[in-house]
């Protein structure tokens, strides 16, 4: 299937008209005001990923690893193809270190469970960011629960940058494992990881990090960055929903017991008891979500053809500008930087509930997203419920910024007769 | 549909100045109400006398549909029976869930929030405060039941 041809060069510019017409959503009649500003919740996605998903399911459905006919075996190497893709998108040093999983969340569970449960155990130290989606905070909660450990925080700073002072005062030759954000899907503050997988691997400590909002935009390197363990969703990247990676050093892999039993990831089986099949298939039992893994390594090809660095450039001036047109509005709250941020705003207008301003905004048709975004602990910090977030990818434009900023002022006209 | 329809003036009223705020120092049932969803967080208070509520008062903090929900339901509940305070509970749920056919002169000031059933995620907001308040009377009603029993033993 051939990439649409605008994307060949990667030093093109995106143009947003011709980037929209090749994702559908935005071209059903009921969608055609719409302004998506959500992206950091889940990504759409273009024709190019729904066509592999689809001629998987029309033309070769068959299952992964198991038959020896020609169905079969085709589905069988489009879907390690796509773990071929996967470590080349985001540098691991073999394909053996990618594991499918449905998503970042049952990555660290994974990790949790397999690992964790294994080589924590009393008086030992968890480090967890106070950035974490829940995600990457609840597995280790209930780590810290089942085998006495500490749990310590790591706190943030207004701009939403962790404070590696801090963080220093925490590792000791106890801690085990520290979990880490590379962008908080809140203050969108990206986080210097390398620097704290340095310092973690001093003490000896295995670090995890949460790759949700950060492989959507960047260019992601796991070797260069060291990270023992990396995790991320496909449908933020405009993947299908449903799937996920899982990136471990090979040596953790081998090391880390399977969550899920069953078909397929065993190497031999008796009657008491079984062993496992080599890594990464002793963590994929049963059958995969195969169409979705073949959509993510189309979603990997898209972005591949259009080129990382011109996405985060693309995304850099819509942030920069929606920064500097919402600092205009009087009594409109950013939390965290208005200088170094990926593209995730979230915000808070004065006296006025993030769900009744998002409710207000849908009604001019601009979805944003509003609550505590899985991420209770920064709330706490920042002393709030709730708040609105808007986001941004490569299918969005400045004019619908300014779209949003009109609203935006609208709302407030609106909610002043409620003071 | 206008946003007006859906922020009706009842509900700004409440929002603005919600009614029995508080907390009741002598209540006979407390419970927290947290709205998983956005966070949004309720304290109900109650006094369930002789199958009665007698008195009931909440502190909480969250969006106009919530917070006005819980300040006309506490008006609403004051004085009613347990059963009338259940029955109302399902005609309210009814409603907002744009299940039932409701008459809406029947609830008073409560068919303000006839819209929220056009917005289904402002749902769980509305519902906040009443699914607090049936957790309150069924914990009541346990404890009656409790208490006649060990009465009887």
């Amino acid at each position: 299937m051939a990439i649409p041809k605008i994307f060949v060069s990667d030093t093109e510019n995106i143009n947003v008209e011709d980037v929209r017409k090749q994702f559908p959503v935005f071209s059903q009649a009921e969608n055609r005001e719409l302004i998506y500003f959500d992206s950091a919740a889940t990504s759409q996605r273009p024709q190019f990923v729904l066509d592999a998903w689809n001629k998987f399911n029309t033309n070769y459905n068959a299952n992964a690893h198991r038959g020896a006919y020609r169905m079969a075996e085709l589905a069988t190497l489009e879907y390690e193809k796509a773990r071929s893709k996967v470590a080349g998108f985001i540098g691991a040093s073999s394909e053996e270190e990618i594991v499918f999983l449905r998503g970042a969340t049952e990555a660290f569970n994974l990790v949790a469970y397999g690992w964790a449960l294994k080589h924590v155990g009393k008086g030992d130290e968890i480090i967890v960011s106070e950035l974490e989606h829940h995600s990457n905070l609840i597995p280790w909660q209930m780590v810290a629960q089942k085998t006495g450990a500490a749990l310590k925080f790591i706190p943030f700073d207004n701009e939403g940058q962790l404070v590696l002072t801090e963080y220093e005062k925490l590792l000791s030759s106890q801690t085990k494992l520290v979990a880490i954000t590379q962008m908080s899907n809140v203050m969108g503050s990206p986080i210097p990881v390398n620097k704290f997988i340095k310092a973690a691997h001093h003490v000896g400590a295995v670090v995890v990090i949460d790759g949700s909002q950060s492989v959507p935009h960047f260019n992601i390197n796991v070797s260069e960055m060291d990270a023992d363990i990396f995790a991320f969703s496909g449908h933020k990247m405009l993947g299908p929903m449903g799937t996920g990676v899982l990136y471990a050093k090979q040596k953790l892999l081998e090391d880390m017991d399977p969550m899920m039993f069953g078909g397929s990831m065993i190497e031999d089986v008796d009657y008491l008891k079984s062993t496992w099949n080599q890594v990464p298939w002793k963590f994929e039992a049963g059958t995969q979500n195969i169409p979705g893994v073949i959509g993510l390594g189309a979603a990997i090809d898209y972005l591949n053809a259009l080129g990382l660095q011109n996405i985060k450039q693309h995304d850099k001036s819509l942030t920069v500008y929606a920064l500097e047109q919402m600092q205009l509005i009087k009594g409109l709250e950013i939390y965290g930087s208005v200088v170094e941020r990926g593209p995730v705003i979230a915000f808070g207008l004065d006296n006025v509930h993030p769900h009744d301003l998002s409710t207000f905004l849908d009604n001019k048709n601009i979805a944003v997203r509003s609550g505590h975004h899985c991420a209770k602990l920064i709330m706490k910090r920042l002393a709030v419920n709730a708040t609105a977030r808007a986001s941004f990818y490569l299918y969005n434009s400045k004019n619908e910024i300014d779209a949003f900023i009109k609203a935006l002022d609208q709302a407030k006209e609106y909610f002043s007769k409620w003071n | 549909m206008e946003l007006d329809d859906l922020y009706q003036e009842i509900i700004l009223d409440h929002y603005k100045q919600p009614r029995n705020q508080g907390q009741l120092s002598n209540a006979t049932v407390h419970i927290s109400g947290k709205n998983p969803f956005c966070g949004d967080e309720l304290d109900l208070s109650l006094i369930i006398k002789d199958d009665l509520v007698q008195d009931i008062a909440f502190k909480g903090s969250g969006c106009a549909i919530s917070q006005a929900s819980i300040s006309v339901m506490t008006e609403q509940v004051k004085g009613k029976t347990v059963n009338e305070v259940r029955e109302l509970i399902d005609k309210f749920s009814g409603m907002v869930k744009g299940e039932k056919k409701i008459d809406l002169d029947t609830l008073e000031d409560l068919s303000a929030f006839q819209g929220v059933c056009e917005y289904p995620t402002r749902v769980k907001c509305a519902m906040l405060g009443w699914n607090a308040l049936k957790k309150a009377i069924d914990s009541e009603q346990n404890n009656e039941k409790t208490e006649q029993n060990d009465a009887k033993s």
